[in-house]
């Protein structure tokens, strides 16, 4: 082969090469992109149906309840203008409790129920995860523009 | 009176580190020797003006001065003195302070250990880490003063965030530091080449050791941040693809690429503007890291907003840094033509598809991380990217990369013979397959990832003992192969190591959730864990219940673990203290849940096969890096110059 050749030849390789692992790389991403809904968004069906997402917002008081065997769990999630009701099957982060922000990954099931395969609270008491925080703070200037 | 001479020290340390800077930088671009003589001492007096400054923010913290606000935030009078003293760089503002006391501890390094460097070359390497002390310093004076005073004083202090009150949390911190500022000195490096236009092969032998020893603390750094996270968050997972991890692990990416590339400027004078470039880069993402990490922006773009002065600085120095460093580049690359030539397979070759692979790698995660960022910015919605998008991605862009792991260095530069290297390799191919098939079917189950990495990780085992064997065929000993030969081939071994350990315990790995009450008995992976009950224990800050079980083994004897759940007394925080029995082949993992009625508890219990074999690879990483930087030959160029 002529140096030209060769050169050519690399190029085309190194063209190649990278076309596949930017293809690899587009395709991962936009199927394991998780999108954050807040319960109002949910209510108004704006969640997709057939995929995972995240919900989050205050874990309503006095709403979580615990299965005889102990370890599945039944609680809401609210943004104080809505709320979804979750399960959850797991032992839950040290920070989870009533009345504090709560974030879950899950899907949407057919009967209105939001099945959590995670649910995080975040690492210090006085911290609210980003996302539950903005749900409550939308619900509230919703609210707010409905007063007026 | 300490804070404030602390912050004294602070101004003093900013004022030498302009001086530092600005005339060394002047005399080497106009021949002043005069004012390039003033790089050493500069950098010296600026080290011992931040040592002061740091030595007064601990001793705030072990005397408990809560009018300092740092103090009262991050401390507790109660909290044991050790974490006190590491709760110093536990804050935003600590941290930073730390990075800084780093940075000056490199330069002091750089200015005593850089006598065989040309006067310019070592005046423009200290001038450039000075403009780097200079940012980060002001970035501490004026925006995130740690000495800050509060008023009223507090009766107490809310304590350190019980997460970090751990003894990985000890050493991660200023081990990931040395490693990010310790690519300041490779960039310092580059930069100064930039400037001279004297880009060359000894500039390149001058900067591997520093890059490699960076290189070496960064991989303990991570190792120990990943050890931490398995003991301390109670769900026995090692890497989560969360940002912070990411951050931490994108400049070792690059910074792994940049001591491969360094390695061929070096020895064949050719990826000059290539590996410039990584070097710009590795530096740019550990900045990146620090500043992700720390200035509150991954927990939310709008924290991050709310102090605008800081914001606007990091996007500044960040901005100022990259953009003047690439331009720069633009600037004087064209002038870096590289002479020599190599064949298609050769192990220029091979070094460069490392580098292809690993900046691809580089790039997704990177993409991965800000994404999510910049969307929220822009308002567009919330979204996270999951760990299963880093898997289906990383994982396999790494399967060539360990292939060819074992190929490089058996291959001789500039060119080789492939089918001269299939003949070489051939029975170390079948062993490889044989073993990708029997150790998946022995450990009970076949899973494809499995296989795939053990047969990768006995290809790269072989692979160095074929190294070992080739280098010995002429006779010599095992001592007197060179370090730098022995540091590569113990890095490539802990990787074979770690790619077991990784495989291992994510094809194998069992895990189940209990409620248990006194005297219950539970099955895990052949273990036979009963529940002997909870006592309450006071600690120095916390109160806890402890679990106590014992664990019977399909063979061998009985023994306890006991695990912890602690409420805080400052906060009121509770936190999961796992119990760990730790084994060669398997950790038994067990944490404590929540108590549902009295005396009756959720456990977690945890199989988690051969994952010591990742914190072992990781330190023998290190050290090869260690070892490789420590060789002869870099040594053998200053005694030729005090010869001289």
């Amino acid at each position: 082969m002529k140096p030209r050749h060769k050169k050519l030849l690399a190029i085309t390789v190194g063209v190649a090469v990278l076309g596949i692992v930017v293809a690899l790389v587009l395709n991962a991403f936009s199927s394991n992109l998780v999108f954050f809904f807040s319960p109002t968004e949910v209510v108004q069906g704006k969640a997709p149906k057939d995929r995972a997402f995240r919900i989050g917002g205050l874990v309503e008081m006095g709403s979580v309840q615990r299965s005889a065997d102990g370890m599945t769990l039944r609680f809401k999630v609210t943004d104080t203008a809505e709320s979804i009701a979750v399960t959850y099957q797991g032992v839950l982060p040290d920070l989870f409790k009533e009345g504090k922000g709560a974030v879950a990954e899950g899907r949407m099931g057919a009967d209105g129920l939001f099945t959590a395969s995670t649910v995080l609270a975040k690492h210090d008491e006085n911290y609210m995860p980003p996302e539950a925080a903005s749900a409550i703070e939308q619900a509230q200037k919703a609210k707010a523009t409905l007063k007026e | 009176m300490i804070p404030e001479l602390g912050f004294f020290a602070l101004i003093l340390a900013l004022s030498l580190a302009i001086i530092q800077s600005v005339l060394p930088l002047i005399g080497a671009q106009t021949g002043n020797a005069r004012f390039m003589a003033v790089a050493r001492p500069a950098a010296r007096a600026q080290f011992l003006f931040v040592v002061l400054a740091y030595a007064c923010l601990v001793t705030s913290f072990l005397l408990n001065d809560f009018s300092v606000r740092n103090v009262a935030t991050n401390s507790f009078s109660q909290l044991p003195a050790v974490y006190r003293f590491t709760a110093s760089w536990g804050s935003h503002e600590g941290s930073m302070l730390l990075w800084t006391l780093i940075l000056a501890f490199w330069t002091m390094a750089v200015s005593v250990l850089s006598r065989r460097l040309p006067e310019d070359m070592a005046a423009r390497v200290i001038g450039i880490m000075g403009l780097i002390s200079v940012g980060f310093l002001s970035f501490s004076i004026f925006t995130s003063n740690p000495f800050e005073r509060l008023l009223p004083v507090p009766m107490d202090g809310r304590d350190l965030n019980p997460l970090l009150q751990d003894p990985g949390m000890v050493l991660h911190p200023p081990m990931l530091y040395m490693g990010y500022v310790g690519f300041s000195v490779a960039f310092a490096f580059a930069i100064a080449a930039l400037l001279s236009g004297k880009l060359d092969a000894a500039w390149a032998r001058w900067s591997r050791p520093w890059t490699t020893v960076a290189w070496g603390f960064l991989t303990a750094g991570i190792a120990l941040g990943s050890w931490w996270a398995y003991v301390e968050l109670g769900w026995g997972g090692w890497w989560f693809w969360d940002p912070t991890e990411n951050a931490s692990f994108m400049p070792w990416l690059a910074g792994t690429a940049l001591i491969h590339s360094l390695a061929v400027t070096e020895k064949r004078g050719v990826f000059k503007a290539w590996t410039v470039l990584l070097a710009i880069t590795a530096f740019s993402l550990s900045l990146l890291g620090t500043f992700l990490v720390r200035s509150g922006v991954l927990s939310s773009v709008h924290a991050f907003a709310t102090d605008p002065s800081r914001g606007a600085f990091i996007l500044g120095f960040l901005a100022v840094v990259v953009g003047g460093s690439l331009l720069l580049f633009a600037l004087r690359a064209p002038a870096m033509a590289s002479g020599t030539r190599f064949s298609a397979f050769s192990r220029e070759s091979l070094l460069l598809m490392n580098n292809v692979v690993l900046v691809s790698a580089l790039g997704s995660v990177l993409l991965g991380t800000l994404y999510p960022l910049f969307l929220d910015a822009l308002g567009m919605g919330k979204i996270s990217v999951g760990a299963p998008y880093f898997n289906a991605v990383f994982v396999p862009l790494m399967v060539p990369a360990l292939f060819l792991m074992a190929v490089g260095p058996l291959t001789r530069w500039k060119g080789a013979s492939l089918p001269e290297m299939v003949v070489r390799l051939r029975i170390a191919f079948v062993v490889a397959i044989v073993a990708a098939v029997a150790v998946p079917l022995a450990a009970g189950e076949f899973k494809p990832w499995v296989s795939v990495s053990v047969g990768l990780a006995v290809w790269i085992a072989y692979g160095v003992a074929l190294g070992f064997r080739e280098r010995l065929k002429h006779g010599g000993s095992l001592r007197s192969l060179p370090r730098g030969f022995w540091g590569m081939q113990l890095a490539h071994l802990s990787m074979a190591i770690g790619i077991v350990g990784m495989a291992m315990v994510s094809g194998y790995e069992d895990q189940r959730n209990v409620k248990m009450a006194v005297g219950d008995t539970a099955q895990l992976a052949g273990y036979t864990f009963t529940f002997k009950g909870v006592e309450v224990i006071e600690g120095p800050n916390y109160r806890a219940a402890r679990g106590h079980l014992t664990v019977h083994p399909e063979s061998g004897s009985d023994f306890a673990l006991s695990a912890e759940k602690r409420i805080y007394n400052a906060g009121g925080m509770p936190m999961t203290e796992a119990g760990i029995d730790y084994g060669v082949f398997r950790d038994i993992y067990v944490a404590m849940g929540e108590e549902i009625e009295p005396q009756v508890w959720t456990v977690q219990l945890f199989y988690k096969p051969f994952i010591d074999w990742l914190w072992f690879a990781a330190g023998m990483m290190a050290l090869g890096g260690f070892l490789a930087a420590s060789d002869r030959r870099y040594r053998v160029a200053l005694k030729a110059k005090d010869a001289a």
